[in-house]
């Protein structure tokens, strides 16, 4: 009765009513025929899977978890949900060695670290790339995001002292890119919140958010780094603490992947955890203020990454943005760049990869923006390496406005 | 978050009264739960007697273009029906002859355009109609995938290689004065449409597929961009759950992804759609609006909702919330100040009639300059 009074279903796929709406949206559709796109892989499939795993479609790999179609649908229906539950439910294949590499994000980053400029410099070289695009299936074509000699979280950790001494304090989840790749947006972030009088901590030892794991099979690994979040975040809370987030993807893997694909309550995660953006333009709003350098000028293009779209969190960064004196604004259309974190990493997407983003490359290239204004880091890496435009977080483009 | 006007949903008024607002000075908001009615769009706005120009106006600037002329449109199934204001897309004519022959072409594995049907529906008006099946090598690779092969997909591949669906037709074509092709044309570039029908050297007609309508999606992508480009902020993928009214005021609204952080905003507006977009919702014991439980036009008994007889007019259909004569919806019988009610949430639209996008428009035009002469007084 419940089901036919309240419409109440997982993922809501009773509610689908076949309007093809998603699929006039999904970016793998447009370029790869392999894929029986969303309406097919999600609620359509679903219904096949329930009455035999028989009907599990290999191919629903070729999803690369962008959530556009969650965000086109009428209906409420949580497509890219149902595709990847369908994956963690019934695929039986064992990751592969390059899935699981490409997966390790902060296993990697640790082992690379301290040789930072070595792994550069080899993994810029033309015949490391040849070497692990024939043994790895990892495209030669793509630029490996670098290294830093030194993790954020050392850095933040030899400043403990000057933080405490702020006011007030938020905990900082960085995610692997900030700390083993670009500790600079931490420090920007750092800068920011320190003009609003407040400081960064650390959360008490974070992992990997996970979502590269959900995405390449190895569900319980990241169900593993999904517990331990909760906690340190969950303890952070509990001492009265905001936890801030710079990347878009890390934050909707704690908000909304943790419960709805890996079971994992998180009812503390959504109450205290934001991105920075927003809790900036929400200090901002309660009348907190920035100073800005006089005579700043920056023609700036922003790209909403998917994840930011389906959290719906653009807004923020776009509304911070258009408050700096001499930022001149331009809302990139709503588009997919194509990367979709490890997705185009991998040789069998890579032509797919660049073929989605081609349009978006395009708008780039007739704005011709100083920056692309840009809330992901893979994100980041695809336009920088296709257009050859710098990108930049809000926060990082914020923290350099500031006197 | 505060906002001269918070729009709630983003289809055909809601992107038509964000737009009047935006160019009115007034800062504005969106909420839309995913894509709407737009993609279902035949091209032909009924019911709009009044005013086409304004409308023209409004959809010009903003890149869509359309023509007014009272006459006939081609249906899918090769009947006629009555329309003015159109999308250029849409050929317009006086009488429902239309021509003595026609070229019928579509694409060979595509199921959502049904030529057989349509050269039946003509040739029983004294038509004649020859089929032709486009077989073209761009589109094998989305023929792999049978559930795939769509309006959309092929206008994106159309975008690129139009002009080979041109040679192939003059090389088809005899003495057939008229030419017949599924809207799978101009998703991206509006100008396509046209420039075939400069190329084929006879009447060219684009009729209808079944959804997603390919310029509907145009419609809907221009219009959202120039309201972004004038300022709009537009919320896709966001759902209004809980409203703040007090004394028939409303002050702010929650939406599911800004949690805690409400929207406020002087005046509201709700185009959130008939029972498709769940702008109306019914459970077996009534039919309700789910935001702000404004009173609905409705039979008290729920056998009086439908008719048996599927094809028989359906008086659900024709409900809708209640408003007084200036869109001011109705809660327990009282006005509410600032809460307007625009679009298919109305009611009174006639679905199988195409009269939505008339009335979407009208109505949210008539509420912005509701909103404009309140401000004003």
């Amino acid at each position: 009765m419940k089901l036919q009074e309240y419409t109440e279903s997982k993922y809501n796929f009773e509610e689908c009513m076949k309007c093809t709406v998603c699929t006039a949206y999904c970016p793998v559709l447009q370029v790869n025929p392999l894929y029986p796109g969303p309406k097919q892989a999600g609620p359509d499939g679903e219904r096949l899977r329930l009455k035999d795993p028989y009907f599990f479609n290999y191919a629903l790999k070729y999803c690369m978890n962008c959530k556009r179609c969650e965000v086109s649908c009428p209906s409420g229906v949580k497509v890219a949900d149902l595709i990847q539950s369908a994956r963690i439910r019934y695929d039986r294949s064992k990751p592969k060695l390059r899935d699981r590499i490409l997966a390790s994000t902060d296993f990697m980053g640790t082992l690379a670290r301290p040789f930072a400029p070595v792994v550069n410099g080899v993994t810029g070289l033309g015949v490391t790339k040849a070497v692990l695009d024939a043994t790895m299936k990892i495209d030669r074509k793509r630029s490996f995001p670098k290294y830093s000699g030194r993790s954020f979280e050392a850095w933040l950790r030899r400043h403990e002292e000057e933080q405490a001494a702020f006011p007030e304090q938020v905990s900082y989840f960085h995610g692997c890119y900030v700390n083993y790749n670009y500790p600079q947006l931490g420090k920007d972030l750092v800068k920011v919140l320190n003009a609003l009088a407040v400081g960064v901590r650390l959360l008490d030892k974070e992992k990997c958010c996970g979502i590269a794991m959900i995405t390449n099979g190895m569900s319980e690994q990241a169900a593993k780094h999904a517990r331990h979040n909760v906690a340190v975040i969950g303890k952070a809370a509990a001492e009265g603490r905001k936890v801030v987030t710079t990347s878009s993807t890390c934050t909707l893997t704690l908000r909304d992947e943790y419960p709805n694909l890996l079971g994992v309550e998180n009812a503390v995660v959504r109450d205290s955890l934001l991105m920075a953006t927003r809790y900036v333009f929400e200090r901002l709003e309660r009348g907190a203020t920035l100073r800005f350098k006089p005579g700043f000028h920056k023609k700036v293009a922003y790209h909403t990454p998917c994840h930011m779209e389906r959290l719906g969190w653009g807004i923020f960064s776009e509304k911070l943005l258009k408050m700096i004196p001499g930022v001149e604004f331009t809302l990139l259309d709503s588009a997919c760049c194509g990367i979709a974190g490890t997705y185009g990493f991998k040789k069998e997407n890579y032509a797919a990869s660049q073929a989605i983003g081609a349009p978006l490359f395009e708008q780039i290239r007739s704005i011709n923006p100083d920056v692309v204004a840009c809330d992901c880091e893979t994100c980041k890496w695809q336009i920088e390496m296709s257009t050859g435009y710098t990108v930049a977080n809000p926060i990082s483009i914020l923290a350099e406005a500031l006197e | 978050m505060k906002f001269n006007t918070v729009i709630i949903g983003g289809g055909l008024a809601g992107l038509a009264g964000g737009i009047a607002l935006q160019k009115a000075g007034r800062s504005t908001a969106i909420i839309s739960t995913g894509q709407n009615a737009l993609h279902f769009f035949s091209g032909s706005f009924e019911s709009v007697e009044e005013a086409p120009q304004r409308i023209a106006a409004l959809f010009e600037e903003a890149g869509v273009r359309l023509h007014y002329s009272p006459g006939v449109r081609l249906m899918p199934l090769g009947t006629f029906r009555e329309a003015a204001l159109s999308l250029d897309d849409v050929s317009l004519f006086p009488t429902p002859k239309i021509g003595k022959k026609a070229l019928i072409v579509s694409f060979r594995g595509y199921h959502d355009f049904f030529a057989s049907f349509l050269a039946e529906g003509l040739e029983k008006q004294g038509m004649a109609c020859r089929i032709e099946w486009l077989d073209l090598p761009e589109l094998e690779l989305l023929g792999q995938s049978p559930s795939e092969m769509r309006s959309v997909q092929i206008a994106r591949t159309m975008d690129r290689i139009w002009e080979k669906v041109v040679q192939e037709i003059r090389n088809w074509l005899q003495d057939e004065d008229t030419v017949i092709l599924p809207q799978v044309f101009g998703l991206r570039y509006n100008t396509v449409p046209d420039r075939i029908r400069q190329a084929v050297p006879a009447n060219v007609v684009f009729v209808g597929t079944l959804p997603p309508s390919v310029p509907g999606i145009r419609t809907q992508m221009l219009l959202k961009r120039r309201y972004e480009l004038l300022g709009g902020t537009y919320l896709m993928g966001d759902e209004v759950t809980e409203a703040h009214v007090h004394e028939g005021t409303v002050h702010s609204i929650v939406t599911k992804n800004l949690d805690n952080h409400f929207i406020e905003a002087e005046h509201f507006i709700l185009a959130s759609g008939g029972f498709f977009s769940k702008g109306l919702k019914s459970n077996p014991f009534r039919i309700y609006e789910p935001i702000f439980g404004l009173d609905v036009e409705q039979a008290s008994d729920r056998s009086g909702w439908y008719h048996p007889e599927f094809m028989h007019d359906q008086p659900y259909l024709a409900y809708g919330v209640k408003t007084d004569d200036t869109l001011h919806t109705l809660c327990e019988g009282k006005p509410m100040k600032n809460l307007y009610a625009a679009g298919s949430i109305l009611g009174g639209t006639r679905p199988e009639m195409g009269s939505g996008a008339g009335l979407a428009i009208r109505s949210a035009l008539a509420a912005v300059d509701q909103i404009l002469k309140t401000e004003a007084e």
